[in-house]
Order: C-alpha cells, then structure tokens, then sequence
C-alpha cells in the first residue's frame, strides 16, 4: 500500500512545466478541446455510445455473462496473500452480493460500448475493508481508467487522509472518481472531497436527467429512485439508493468522454454542470 | 464486591433491559411511521461474521431475538458492506437474497427497506424495514426519514453492546476481565500506582493508532 502511495515518478512524456510558464512555452500547453459558446448535450454527447471509455467498477465484483451488463474486459480482486499483503490478482469469483452487478449494468445500459473494469474490494468480511478500498482505488489509478464508479464509502477518519490523496493524484491523473453520497447523519469519504463528483438521487424516471446541485457536497443528482438494475443469476431487482445514482452519472461521464476524449475531469465537470437539466433549462 | 466492582455494578444494573427496551420502541416507531408490517435491527457479531435479530416488531415479533445469519446474507449484508441505504420493492424477483433465510424466519417479505447503523466509524447492524403497503411508492424524503430512525436505532444498539461488554467485565468475561480483578485485588496504596500505568498504555495506545 505505502508503495503505491508514494508520489509518482516523473514520466518521460510528462515535459510540461510544472511550476512555472516560460513565455516560449506557453504553445506546449495547448488545450485540445475549448468548449463551446453555449455547451448543448448534442455537443457533449451526441452520438456517443462510450466507445473507447474504460470504466472501473470499485464494488463487489460483476457476475459475468449477465445480459444487463455484457462483456466485462477484466475482473481482479484485492486480496490478502499468505503474508497478510493486500495484493490484486485476477478474480474468478464473479459478483458476492449483487450490488457490483448492479451498478455496471446502469453504465452499459447508458454507454453501451465502454470498456468494463470490475475490482472488488466488497464482500470479503467487514474487517479491513478501508483498507482494501484504498489499495483498489490506488490500482485502479495507476491503470489510469478514465472513470472508476465508487457507490461506496468509508466512515473511518483514519483513512481520510490517504484517500484524500488518491482523490487528488486521480484528478491530475484525469482519473475522474464518481462517488456515491451518503444520505444519513455521518461522515463518510471520498464523496466529500472537491476533486471527485459526489452523486445524490432525484426522483425522476429518465436516465438521462441529472442536476447540479449548486449547495455542495452533493454536486450532482442522478436517476435513483425505483430502478430496474442487473442482479444476480442473470436477473433484475427493483431498487432505490444513491447506489444507483452514481453510475448514472459515472455513464453520461462515459458518452462525453467517448466523444471528447481530451476533457480533464475539471473540464468534464464543467461540461456536466452545463448539461444539467437545471442548467440547461435555464439556457 | 470491591469498590470497583460495586460501582460499575450500579451503573449497569439494569441498563440492558432499558437499552432493549429503546432498542424495541426504536424499531416499534419505524414499523408505525412506514405503515410497515415488520421492522427490525440486526447486530453484526464480527467475531462470529453473523448478524443476529436483536430487536423486532410485528411479524416475528418474540421469536426472532437471538436468530443467527451469515453477514454475507441477502440484502442486509450488502448495506453493512457497502454503508449505503438500499429499497428492494420486488424482493421474490432476488434469485440469491436468501430466500432460505427468510423462510426460516416464517416470514417472507415483498419489499424491504435496509439502512447501516453507523456510531462513529464503526457499522453495528442493520435497520429493516418490511413489506410497506403496497400502494406507497418510496420517495426519497421516505430515505431520509429511514436515515434518521437509523442513527436513533445505532445509538440504542451502542449503548446496548457497552451495558453487555460492562456486564461481561462483572461476570469475569470477556478480554477486560482479568483487569477487573487485578484492579480488584490492587490495595489503596497500589491502585494509585496501577492506574497511572493504566493511563500511561492508554497514552502510548493514542499515539500509535
């Protein structure tokens, strides 16, 4: 774990400057994409099915072969090994409870071609289980997918701050984190944090309407309430939560990235915010 | 008795009825307000990675306290794991919710509403609640208002545990045990002693958690 924690080596490709701006530079730090006078949804994602968006679900692991969800590209788990190491290896076992399955159905059911990522760092025992949410979350990472969904969170203070971290280095990394918000009297993380995007559930029943909620933590709203979601044995089971939520967000994040591939997760909110039901109404 | 155990004898003395009792109207409220058929807490045992009925209105009313699962069970199991609240409206749809489990109970639910009992940083059960009339469709303040009954319930359930740990030290069980007898059987003169050791391990435990 303190191994993947530490601050990333400078790679070679990385030659922008850091710290400061020399004037004959400034070409280097051309911005590929510029947003549009007025950001519509046909700009963002007209057309887009989430073709070439590698999508990490950070849960329970996917159930395989689930018609809701399709092809699942890769499935590792992070395990203890004989010495008590939190590693991730491959991962066989499939979906243990049912809500992994759940959430990578919602992506494909929005973003029909992205590529799916399942990690599983729930239902292996509750003990430890801070921990092996960091370790996936810093795999996850360090593979660079474009999106990882997280509908979970930890309410144990003593991880906040290396979670903290990983949420900032997955922001610079232009990993953009989609974390379900906790609707109950406790702290819990990372939905908190700034650099991720912290997802609560409106009542609607389109998939496609989302809100920007301009009194954060919770920044946006996504479809949560009575969803027909995947569910174990090739099923679907009828359900409400912020669970569900945040894949909804995490796959219109999915058709805006298929079609602008550059967008850092700052543009990328920016995009969101400005596709909004709310927002674009007000348009 | 000593002097300690005197003390912390008056202090629990009855405190497991009164935090059962909480505990009962706490779920007795729930099962009202949603116009549910049933509600009920589950107590996450870690040692034993089971959840175990601790207090039930309704249907299963006074033959469910004390009924064991696997944690890894049906829907409860995934709230403790994920933190999250969940809404089941077409429970007979789950082909691995347990089912088995829930017959077993001699009670199977349609629908269920599941929230974590959170205290602090510590996942104590679950809040159940079953079967709310067909006709009411959830909304989301209905979560909410589920969230809030949780905490109630978590307090309940905390305090409940703390009276039994408490009781436990009494009865010469648990892990706290043999420091309740030695502090039992320290004299005046030593106990001064003894405790500044006691706070010494505590301030060395701070530091290094």
């Amino acid at each position: 774990m303190s191994a993947a924690l530490e601050p990333h080596e400078h790679e070679e490709e990385e030659e922008l400057p850091a710290w400061s701006l020399p004037a004959e530079a400034v070409d280097r730090i051309r911005v590929p994409v510029t947003l549009p006078d007025q950001v519509t949804r046909e700009w963002a994602w007209g057309g887009s099915t989430g073709g070439g968006v590698r999508v990490c679900i950070l849960d329970s692991g996917i159930e395989l072969d689930h018609p809701l969800v399709g092809r699942v590209d890769r499935s590792v788990a992070v395990l203890r090994d004989d010495d008590g190491e939190l590693q991730v290896a491959d991962d066989g076992e499939g979906d243990l409870c049912g809500h992994g399955t759940a959430c990578a159905g919602v992506v494909r059911g929005l973003a029909p071609d992205v590529e799916l990522t399942s990690v599983r760092v729930l239902g292996a025992g509750y003990t430890g289980g801070g921990e092996t949410m960091l370790r996936g979350l810093a795999w996850a990472i360090e593979q660079e997918f474009q999106i990882v969904n997280m509908s979970l969170s930890t309410t144990r203070t003593k991880y906040v701050e290396r979670l903290h971290e990983l949420a900032d280095r997955a922001y610079f990394k232009r990993v953009l984190l989609v974390a379900s918000a906790h609707n109950m009297p406790v702290e819990s993380f990372p939905w908190r944090f700034a650099s991720v995007i912290s997802v609560g559930s409106h009542e609607e029943a389109d998939g496609l309407t989302f809100y920007y909620n301009p009194s954060p933590p919770v920044e946006f709203f996504g479809r949560g309430l009575d969803l027909d979601v995947a569910w174990l044995g090739g099923g679907t089971l009828r359900c409400t939560g912020n669970s569900f939520a945040t894949p909804h967000i995490a796959g219109i994040c999915a058709l805006i990235l298929g079609k602008h591939p550059d967008l850092t997760p700052f543009q990328l909110k920016s995009v969101l915010y400005q596709t909004a039901s709310n927002a674009q109404a007000a348009a | 008795m000593s002097d300690l155990e005197a003390a912390v004898a008056a202090g629990v003395l009855g405190a497991d009825e009164a935090h059962r009792a909480l505990l009962q109207a706490t779920v007795e409220v729930a099962r009202a307000i949603f116009g549910a058929k049933a509600a009920s807490v589950f107590l996450l045992d870690e040692e034993a990675d089971e959840l175990v009925f601790e207090a039930v209105a309704g249907a299963g009313e006074g033959e469910l306290i004390g009924m064991r699962f696997p944690a890894g069970t049906g829907i409860a199991g995934w709230v403790l794991t994920t933190r999250q609240p969940l809404i089941v409206d077409d429970l007979n749809a789950d082909t691995r919710w347990s089912r088995s489990a829930a017959e077993s109970t001699g009670y199977v639910p349609k629908s269920m509403m599941a929230v974590p009992l959170l205290v602090d940083e510590r996942a104590l059960g679950v809040l159940n609640v079953l079967d709310r009339p067909a006709e009411s469709r959830v909304r989301l303040a209905e979560v909410d208002l589920l969230g809030l009954f949780a905490n109630q319930a978590a307090i309940a359930l905390d305090l409940l545990q703390r009276a039994r740990r408490a009781r436990a030290v009494l009865a010469g069980e648990g892990r706290l045990a043999p420091l309740a007898r030695v502090a039992a059987r320290l004299e005046e003169t030593e106990r001064d002693a003894a405790f500044e050791l006691l706070q010494a391990l505590e301030r060395v435990l701070v530091e290094t958690s």
